[in-house]
């Protein structure tokens, strides 16, 4: 029994080694093949932009089918990241970097270069049923810092205020804090209030918001449903109160908008240059209205 | 070329020798193993408390991209959501365990035991998504909070996870109890309460234990639920009081944050600082429910000679 028993694992072993350097074989064989015509491009970092960078890239493949991008998020930081680090070929950001990553990068050997790919209005939503339609940069900068903590105070029913932000990581996290949380005052020190809920994903924000209606949070307008109120936001007390919508972001009247960044770690050559070519093409640039978001010139 | 040549005697010690060096080596593995993550958590933590110092970091407030790293939120926070959840898995698993393996009938338990094992492999962000979808805007509504987003809501769910492994470890423990033990407790006059209380639980105390700690050292460790459902808000947990606001776990910075990070950077490091905390935390429970195991069983062996 003994004999016959380690006969028996012989016997498996010498076949998994078969089998497996079969796969091996396969695989290589598979590879070099694939190297020859064809090229993948790394594109990694913002969420908000994941979905536009796919959408590009499969309109990209479909006319260049040797050419593959390859797009995952994460958030802006997350491929800032990554290009500091040597691993990806484009960067996409909804921040610009800032100093300290650019001189990360450098230490690296990396100079980074940065295009405006689109803009992005960012949205405040809200329950459908808050009877709150519109507030004033001021009052959003109070609810989301934490001094004001009851919707009665802003005229709305008498119900505690959940704010609902992404997660630090994300460019939009960022852009929200310096321009509004802060109002663009580059030495105030005001911070999220410490009860914000910090959630990981634009969907999470937005299902959360879909069925609490204690909850107001904030997304790119490409990310509003039908399931949230969006709120009118006036820059001033006295101002007008702007909805944000293609128009108002291009124009520059409503007052939460950004660009939209890639980055590239030096200047581009080659596929990365014609796919950077590809995306302020007119067939790009369509792609972005489709998806909600502002296109540039 | 017959068997008989292949599988001579040197053959055999050969044979013999690699098999026995293959287990040694796994065996000796683990303990290599944890032996170098330990070290690379300390190297890559290391040069934290060189740049900030320790009191920065036994501070109240967590924000790095502003250079606040104040652990001290992220640390009550897991902490607070792993008892509450320890409340509730360990009285309900244990319950779990005894009605499988005391009082159920066999058929019954043949049904239960394996599907409580099947909840035990439920995928953890199946369970986070289950906590977002339904557990969470339930808790809000009955509880008449802001948010459902909270450490209830995480405890909630982690206790789901860890009741699995409680119940199975601590169900094999009880099962073990010789019957004879029992048997004796009854013709004593005892009731069947009695007997499961004073006599099979006591003689399964340490298969007990294993299973309370292995729970809650799952509860300690999850990540994406507590991440998709606690909220995060880096907020003082204080009492239990703390359970019904939303808290950030250690592990749900590490998940959240590790991949902005850039190699070497300061946030990183301290990153790693929380890595480093999370496994001298389930070191110590390992430690303590070791040091206990063995100290009953030197007090049984007492008993016995």
């Amino acid at each position: 029994m003994r004999v016959t028993g380690s006969r028996y694992i012989i016997i498996i072993f010498v076949i998994g080694a078969l089998v497996l350097s079969a796969c091996g074989a396969e695989i290589n064989r598979l590879q070099n093949a694939d190297m020859v015509d064809s090229v993948t491009l790394t594109n990694k970092g913002s969420d908000t932009i994941v979905n536009l960078a796919l959408a590009w890239a499969e309109a990209y493949h479909a006319t260049y089918p040797n050419v593959s991008v390859s797009v995952t998020g994460g958030g802006s930081g997350t491929g800032i990241a990554a290009m500091i680090n040597g691993t990806v070929d484009i960067a996409n950001a909804s921040r610009r970097m800032k100093e300290k990553e650019v001189d990360n990068a450098k230490e690296n050997g990396y100079v980074p270069v940065e295009y405006v790919i689109a803009r992005d209005g960012i949205a405040v939503i809200v329950h459908p049923q808050n009877p709150i339609n519109r507030l004033t940069l001021q009052q959003l900068s109070d609810i989301f810092s934490g001094k004001i903590t009851n919707w009665v105070d802003l005229g709305g029913e008498n119900r505690p205020i959940v704010c609902l932000s992404r997660e630090v990581n994300s460019g939009t996290h960022v852009y929200f804090l310096e321009s509004v949380v802060r109002m663009g005052n580059k030495n105030d020190e005001t911070f999220f209030s410490p009860g914000t809920l910090l959630l990981p994903s634009s969907e999470g924000i937005t299902s959360e918001i879909s069925q609490n209606p204690n909850a107001i949070g904030y997304d790119g307008l490409g990310y509003v449903t039908d399931a949230v109120k969006t709120v009118a936001v006036s820059p001033s007390d006295d101002g007008l109160y702007i909805m944000p919508t293609i128009k108002t972001v291009i124009d520059d009247t409503y007052p939460i908008s950004r660009a939209l960044y890639m980055y590239l770690p030096g200047e581009a050559t080659g596929y990365t240059k014609d796919y950077i070519d590809w995306i302020y093409s007119e067939q790009a640039q369509s792609i972005v209205e489709e998806l909600g978001f502002v296109p540039v010139d | 070329m017959n068997s008989k040549m292949i599988f001579n005697t040197k053959y055999r010690q050969l044979l013999e020798f690699v098999v026995e060096a293959i287990i040694r080596i796994s065996g000796y593995s683990a303990v290599v193993f944890v032996g170098l993550i330990f070290l690379f958590l300390m190297q890559e933590s290391l040069p934290t408390f060189g740049e900030i110092q320790a009191r920065d970091l036994w501070s109240q407030r967590w924000y790095p991209i502003e250079n606040y790293f104040g652990v001290l939120p992220l640390l009550s926070g897991s902490l607070i959501i792993t008892l509450g959840a320890a409340l509730i898995a360990i009285p309900f698993g244990l319950m779990t365990a005894i009605f499988i393996a005391e009082i159920a009938p066999l058929w019954l338990r043949e049904i239960l035991k394996p599907l409580v094992e099947v909840l035990g492999g439920v995928p953890s962000v199946v369970l986070g998504f289950l906590g977002i979808t339904v557990l969470a805007p339930l808790v809000r509504e009955e509880l008449y909070l802001p948010t459902g987003l909270t450490a209830f809501t995480g405890a909630v769910l982690l206790a789901g996870m860890a009741i699995p492994t409680i119940v199975s470890v601590a169900e094999d423990a009880l099962d073990a109890v010789p019957k004879a033990y029992r048997d004796a407790a009854l013709a004593l006059g005892a009731t069947r309460w009695q007997t499961i209380w004073r006599v099979t639980l006591p003689a399964a105390r340490s298969g007990v234990l294993t299973a309370t700690m292995l729970g809650i050292g799952r509860a300690i460790g999850e990540t994406m639920t507590v991440m998709m459902v606690t909220g995060n808000a880096p907020q003082m947990a204080s009492g239990l009081g703390s359970l019904f606001i939303s808290l950030r776990t250690m592990t749900a910075t590490i998940a959240a944050e590790m991949g902005e990070v850039a190699n070497g950077s300061l946030h990183y490091h301290v990153l790693f600082s929380i890595g480093l905390i999370l496994f001298l935390i389930s070191l110590t429970v390992n430690i303590t429910a070791s040091a206990v195991l063995f100290r009953a069983r030197k007090r049984t062996e007492r008993l016995l000679s």
